[in-house]
């Protein structure tokens, strides 16, 4: 544990750090540095993997690539259509996360701010959602797509990922909407303005700090899912529609019968980099997004 | 009035209908199949009762999953959240105490940031990740076993029944530890510092301030995280499947992955919904049971 040391310094308050303390808590660095270099080797090892040969990655894990051969990385992006499949990630994600904010914010404002019969019945319907496994599902789920004509294509699979997102999102949202204040609304249907737009013109500019939590939060749920591509992009054709976390999987089967290493490994890195760029750019609203987020 | 009626119905509609259609009828349907025999050749079947619930209560590749996901409904959360508080602790009030008060460590945000790598990867490249990190001439977990001298313990991970199933246990708890570290030290930065240093005047150890008073004032946020961790824990499939697909010979099977198997693989729609349906009972247990135990009176501050 930490050694500690009351210093009996006079400085102001708001004085951030201003001169080195006189122990540092070694110890605690100590495991803080262990875990962070437990959860940053693995990637860094991906990444310099997938830079070198596949001779140098038989030979030893540990050793730097001789030179940086982007070549990998060409044969990942066309050959095994890892870009293919970033972008359909991106486009099932990119619509869902749409459908999701408007439909779930949609139904949160109105079961939030009207009342009306049957209100608290669909309020519940849709908080029920977050109590059931998606394992539950899946077997029906894939009927019902497949019934509708939309296994194995990319807006099937949007529309799923916006409905099974609606649940926390009308949960979360219906409690936001509720703690905005009535004034604003009530001044703006005193000037004229009708429902629809005082919804798109007052109310969900006022929400944005509720829309940005939520939508952190469905946008990792998403971009994280795997078992519901896997069940809903199959059949004739559907592996040019897979999206990243399949093709991934799908590559790191085929290139380990190949034998092709570097390319795994710069598939993997081309699936891993963005994600990790964006979120080094937008880390302090995920993180404090996604504390008030769980923490209701 | 009429237009606010209007007005309602037109925000309502299309939502509930999406999720009408893609999430309750499923739900509803799954109870529906779970007391057939469909095997989805034909769709021809027969309502057999609760057969498929004899059928499971005699298998023995279920219960084997169950009891992997069992081990995983205690041992992840109990990792992970300890873990988690410990780091968060250490982040958040961990650095040195002075007249100022008590404070982070240096680097706090940088240690937030990074340990929540995991999280923001999506779960298939966590698996793969570390299907190649247990590779055993290619991987990096032999090879650092190797550079430091402990060759004989550079096993094949993933193909030992005797390691599988905790190969896979590391890499739940190491992908999700960021992530409730960020959320506790968030719940951490609420509690008023000068708890702490009354704490510490009287001569606390460091252990006893996390046990008296973080933990009981984070308690809620525990509690969350409790329920998540479990409801992970029933799941398990997506790592699961990308790292060892169960195997060898069922030592990492879960039961995700048997009602995958047993709808996509075998075609037996039946009996797959009633692996889902026991899920469903299991996961609704299970939340009760972890909201019973850990209720506790909520310190108010």
């Amino acid at each position: 544990m930490a050694v500690l040391t009351r210093t009996h310094r006079e400085s102001p308050p708001e004085q951030r750090s201003p001169a080195p303390p006189r122990r540092v808590p070694v110890l605690s660095h100590a495991f803080l540095i262990g875990w962070a270099l437990l959860t940053t080797l693995p990637l860094l090892w991906a990444v310099l993997s997938s830079f070198k040969s596949d001779e140098e990655i038989l030979t030893d894990p540990w050793s730097l690539p001789s030179r940086l051969r982007w070549e990998n990385w060409g044969r990942a992006w066309n050959e095994a259509h890892i870009g293919r499949y970033f972008l359909n990630s991106v486009i099932v994600v990119t619509g869902a996360l749409a459908l999701t904010m408007l439909l779930g914010a949609m139904a949160a404002y109105v079961l939030a701010r009207y009342r009306f019969r049957g209100r608290r019945i669909v309020y519940l319907a849709f908080v029920g959602g977050m109590m059931f496994p998606v394992f539950l599902a899946l077997v029906p789920l894939f009927f019902v797509v497949r019934n509708l004509g939309l296994l194995g294509t990319l807006p099937g699979l949007t529309l799923v990922y916006a409905a099974y997102s609606l649940p926390f999102t009308v949960f979360f949202l219906t409690a936001f909407f509720r703690t905005l204040p009535t004034s604003v609304a009530e001044a703006a249907m005193v000037d004229g303005c009708g429902h629809y737009r005082l919804f798109f013109a007052v109310m969900l500019p006022m929400a944005r700090p509720g829309l940005v939590s939520v939508g952190i939060f469905n946008f990792l749920f998403q971009w994280n899912q795997y078992v519901l591509p896997l069940v809903l992009m199959q059949g004739e054709g559907a592996e040019r529609k897979w999206v990243l976390a399949q093709g991934l999987t799908a590559l790191a089967v085929n290139e380990g019968y190949r034998g092709d290493f570097s390319g795994l490994f710069a598939g993997m890195t081309i699936a891993m980099l963005p994600v990790i760029a964006a979120y080094l750019l937008f880390h302090r609203q995920v993180q404090s997004g996604l504390a008030a987020g769980q923490l209701r | 009035m009429r237009g606010k009626r209007l007005f309602i119905a037109t925000f309502l509609i299309p939502p509930l209908l999406l999720y009408g259609i893609f999430v309750v009828s499923p739900y509803a349907q799954a109870f529906q199949i779970a007391g057939t025999n469909w095997s989805g050749l034909s769709p021809d079947y027969e309502f057999v009762g609760l057969d498929n619930f004899r059928r499971l209560a005699g298998d023995g590749y279920f219960w084997n999953a169950l009891r992997h996901n069992a081990l995983m409904l205690v041992l992840l959360p109990v990792a992970t959240i300890l873990l988690g508080l410990f780091f968060a602790s250490m982040i958040s009030v961990g650095g040195r105490s002075d007249r100022v008060g008590v404070h982070g460590v240096r680097g706090a945000g940088f240690y937030r940031v990074v340990y929540f790598f995991p999280q923001v990867l999506s779960v298939a490249i966590v698996g793969v990740l570390w299907k190649e990190m247990y590779a055993p001439h290619t991987g990096m977990v032999n090879g650092i076993l190797r550079a430091i001298g402990l060759d004989g313990l550079a096993v094949a991970w993933l193909g030992d029944p005797r390691f599988s199933f905790w190969c896979v246990m590391a890499v739940l708890v190491w992908m999700n530890v960021g992530f409730y570290v960020v959320l506790f030290s968030a719940a951490m930065q609420s509690i008023p510092r000068d708890l702490y240093e009354a704490a510490l005047l009287d001569g606390a150890s460091r252990l006893t301030t996390l046990v008296r008073i973080t933990v009981p004032l984070v308690w809620d946020t525990i509690q969350v995280a409790w329920v998540y961790l479990a409801i992970l824990a029933i799941d398990g499939f997506a790592v699961v499947q990308i790292i060892t697909d169960g195997g060898p010979s069922s030592s990492s099977d879960v039961v995700g992955l048997r009602l995958y198997k047993t709808a996509f693989a075998d075609g037996q729609f039946g009996y797959a919904s009633a692996i889902g349906v026991a899920m469903f009972f299991l996961t609704l247990t299970v939340a009760a049971m972890f909201l019973r135990v850990t209720r506790r009176d909520r310190v108010e501050l």
